[in-house]
């Protein structure tokens, strides 16, 4: 393993201080481990939590900030925050008009979240959770886990957040990240692991020619094992598997997103993919945005997520946003 | 059982742990993220720094103290999970320093409930349930024939291992490795691998 660390066990923590050094605006607290806008709470707005394992960046702590987050929660590399530290930043973001849980369908952070937002309700505080489960590569069925929240949390936070800015009330701000999630759908291809701190070594070892497809954001191998092709064949199935899943017509937001260790020069060539075989299939691309957001560490690889946009989601989607990871109008 | 065995399994689950967190980690790295082994050890070291620095004096509030510990260090899927265990575990016990094996069947079981009722893993899952509802039943099949603490505790080893064994050809249809599909099939599921760990220290420490 090669990394700018000093030691595996302090890597999350010393980021944090990092974080909290480089950006002002915002504020770190390192003994409960949260990062929140400096000026939280705001008198009745609706506070808006996210959070999840670290090694997402700039996902979640990259995106507090005005128009979108009001706090963020990280864990340990790649394991879901812990129910005390949750408590704490919906603490300190509640203005009394309410906070939403943004939470990612994982196992362990629907737990830790749950456990959080029962803490809360005993303190008074009303807790509302969207759930985030976009990743189609994952059958979805009520015997098992279900689907994975991956790329469209980004969406589910812009566009919440900007309702949240503007006034919108707790069940206003729930019920749009609800339908964003719901209109969206998210398939990934990695072509090497990540490699967390802790183990040093990749989560898994690929051939020189292949590729694992339908992977999440942890590292964890995907569905299958392909050969590698050429990125135009690579996006063209993404695109299928995610039209399939569910149904698009049009206009979406469109999401290429690296996995950390994916350069933007493949990732443009990806998006250039992407939109000439949306306009083959009849989708109109109303946004689109280009980047490494939902990340997994150093893992090479991306995630395509396509949302069907109301008009609603699109003026939410083009409000003012001002945080380290994500930032325009403002 | 008595104040201080409890503690002193509380003490061996974390040696346990500790020991075999890199097997832990690789089991979850094969059909996971590669966490437990890291997870369960900051909990469990927590659980050991909390029991010295104020020792409780009941066996309930061993366990007690035990599950909302790792509740509040280890994450995961497996901090609430063995947390809520214990919890329910050790409010299912009466408030003394001794209790009696038929006590720790009732508290074995309502345990076992809890983490039914946070996770709604049924048997078969592929998860540590699948460790956990076998040793419960062994050890309650012990006591009935009339078992000590020490037989039961061995026969709920014997029967977590058994059952953790056994998770190798299911496939997943909880937590993380339920994403992987037919791929979990063909490997030991972790959290019921730490499962055995933790009734193994009971067994050698009875
Ligand atoms: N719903 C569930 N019910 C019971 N046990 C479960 C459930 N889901 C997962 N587990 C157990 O948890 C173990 C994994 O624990 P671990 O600490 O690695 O959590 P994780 O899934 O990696 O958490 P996170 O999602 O935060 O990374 C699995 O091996 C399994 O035994
Ligand atoms: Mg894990």
């Amino acid at each position: 393993m090669k990394k700018f660390i000093n030691d595996p066990a302090d890597v999350v923590a010393q980021s944090l201080a990092g974080l909290a050094a480089a950006h002002p605006e915002l504020r770190v607290d390192t003994e409960e481990q949260y990062i929140v806008r400096a000026d939280a709470p705001r008198a009745g707005k609706v506070g808006l939590v996210s959070g999840g394992g670290s090694g997402h960046e700039p996902l979640h702590g990259g995106f507090v900030g005005p128009g979108m987050l009001d706090a963020a929660v990280p864990g340990e590399v790649f394991t879901s925050p812990v129910p005390d530290q949750i408590l704490a930043a919906t603490k300190a973001v509640d203005g009394g008009a309410g906070v939403v849980h943004v939470v990612k369908n994982y196992t362990g952070d629907v737990m830790n979240f749950q456990l959080a937002a029962e803490l809360a309700a005993d303190e008074g505080i009303s807790v509302e959770t969207v759930l985030v489960d976009d990743d189609v590569a994952v059958e979805d069925s009520t015997w098992t886990a279900g689907r994975r929240g991956t790329g469209a949390t980004l969406l589910v936070e812009k566009i919440a957040g900007a309702r949240a800015e503007e006034g919108g009330k707790l069940a206003e701000v729930a019920a749009i990240g609800r339908e964003v999630n719901a209109a969206s759908g998210s398939f990934a291809y990695a072509l090497t692991s990540g490699t967390t701190p802790a183990a040093g070594r990749p989560g898994f070892e690929l051939p020189a020619d292949e590729i694992e497809a339908g992977v999440g954001i942890h590292g964890e191998p995907g569905r299958r094992r392909e050969k590698l092709r050429p990125a135009k064949e690579l996006v063209r199935s993404a695109l299928d598997a995610i039209l399939d899943a569910k149904t698009f017509t049009g206009p979406v937001l469109l999401l290429v997103n690296g996995l950390g260790g994916t350069p933007l020069i493949e990732l443009y060539l990806i998006y250039g993919e992407a939109s000439a075989y949306l306009e083959e299939r009849g989708v109109a691309i109303a946004r689109q945005l280009v980047g490494n957001y939902v990340t997994s560490l150093d893992m090479a690889g991306m995630s395509l997520t396509l949302c069907q946009a109301t008009d609603e989601m699109i003026r939410l989607w083009d409000a003012p946003v001002r945080t380290p990871g994500l930032r325009w109008g403002a | 059982m008595d104040v201080t065995l409890a503690r002193e399994w509380m003490r061996a689950a974390a040696g346990a742990i500790a020991a075999d967190a890199d097997l832990l980690t690789r089991l979850d790295a094969a059909i996971g993220d590669g966490d437990h082994g890291v997870n369960l050890n900051r909990g469990f070291t927590a659980v050991v720094a909390a029991l010295e620095k104020t020792p409780p004096e009941t066996v309930a509030d061993v366990l007690i103290k035990a599950g909302t510990t790792l509740m509040s260090r280890v994450g995961g899927a497996s901090g609430p999970i063995y947390g809520s265990a214990l919890r329910a575990a050790g409010k299912a016990l009466p408030p003394a320093a001794e209790v009696q094996p038929a006590d720790l069947v009732a508290a074995l079981h309502a345990g076992l409930e809890a983490v039914r009722k946070l996770g709604g893993a049924a048997p078969g899952d592929k998860t540590m349930v699948d460790a956990y509802g076998p040793a419960a039943d062994a050890f309650e099949q012990a006591v009935a024939g009339g078992a000590d603490l020490a037989g039961a505790a061995g026969a709920a080893a014997r029967a977590a291992a058994a059952g953790a064994e056994a998770t190798v050809p299911l496939q997943a249809r909880k937590g993380r490795a339920s994403y992987l599909g037919e791929r979990s099939i063909g490997h030991q599921d972790p959290g019921a691998t730490s499962t055995a760990l933790i009734f193994q220290a009971l067994a050698d420490v009875s």
